[in-house]
């Protein structure tokens, strides 16, 4: 970063990266974003780690399971013993 | 969460009590709210509570239930609620409406994270001790943001859907999910820092 002027920038769009990596930023802002990125070495980095660690959390939940003895006891509950024996099929 | 690719869930079969239809909806949507309950309770017992209340009380909203809102983002709800009473059990004074929850103001004066680290490669990024800090990240998240995150970043739900799903304004969602997601971006950043100087 150079300048007062530029960390300014800098600060103000952070605000608007998070609807940027959703694309749902609105055109003007995200061309004002998109012409910065190109001047500057930092915001770019910062976007491209969000838009990775939004990913690895994302990959790393993928792994959460649902126990099988969770499952049973829940369609126990629920009166769906009859149906336990069905595929989790999802 | 991804609706099922299967055959989508009838609410009319649902509404009609048709039993097996209402255990493939358990199906479809137990590990979304299992995961949901597991992360923001952290606590397996209480997750698992929170999973059967939350089918439990569908079972009996079913009949006035309007399909305003999809199946999933009311089941979401229905989740929500439970786990938030639990946490409120542990902490009377958290409201999910109040504009700004405790951390969850600008952070401000704190330096950004600048570091490259998202083109090491992914055996590092996502090692055992990474996975255990990435989920260690979320946890450490002040609730209000968490709950916007997990609905949103790892459930899939749309700004709307999870606005819906809390009953907050989707300003208030887009505000927290932006807080919550730099917050993580900054722990990881940390992390990720010291590997990269080991190699
Ligand atoms: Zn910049």
């Amino acid at each position: 970063m150079n300048g007062h002027s530029h960390v300014h920038k800098c600060d103000h769009l952070i605000s608007t990266i998070s609807d940027y990596v959703d694309g749902s930023l609105s055109p003007q802002l995200c061309a004002e974003l998109e012409k910065h990125l190109c001047e500057c070495e930092n915001c770019t980095v910062v976007v491209d780690t969000l838009r990775k660690t939004i990913s690895l959390v994302q990959t790393c939940a993928e792994d959460d399971c649902l126990p099988g003895e969770v499952r049973a006891r829940l369609f126990h509950t629920l009166n769906l013993d009859d149906f336990l024996k069905n595929d989790a099929g999802v | 969460m991804a609706e099922p690719e299967k055959q989508p869930i009838s609410i009319e079969a649902l509404k009609r009590g048709d039993r097996s239809e209402f255990a493939r909806m358990v199906d479809s949507y137990s590990l979304p709210i299992y995961r949901l309950a597991m992360r923001m309770l952290s606590n397996p017992q209480e997750a698992e509570d929170v999973l059967q209340e939350t089918f439990l009380k569908a079972l009996r909203a079913l009949p006035k239930f309007e399909g305003r809102s999809s199946l999933s983002t009311w089941l979401y709800r229905i989740a929500v609620n439970e786990a938030l009473m639990v946490i409120r059990k542990r902490k009377p004074e958290l409201s999910l409406s109040r504009p700004a929850e405790d951390g969850e103001e600008e952070d401000n004066g704190e330096e950004m994270q600048i570091v490259d680290w998202g083109h090491m490669p992914e055996s590092e990024l996502l090692s055992l001790e990474a996975r255990r800090t990435i989920d260690q990240a979320v946890d450490k998240l002040p609730e209000t943001l968490r709950v916007v995150f997990l609905l949103r970043d790892v459930e899939g739900l749309s700004i709307d859907e999870t606005a819906d799903s809390l009953g907050i304004s989707q300003a208030a969602v887009k505000t927290r999910l932006l807080r919550a997601r730099l917050r993580l971006r900054d722990e990881l950043s940390n992390y990720y820092r010291e590997r990269m100087k080991e190699t």
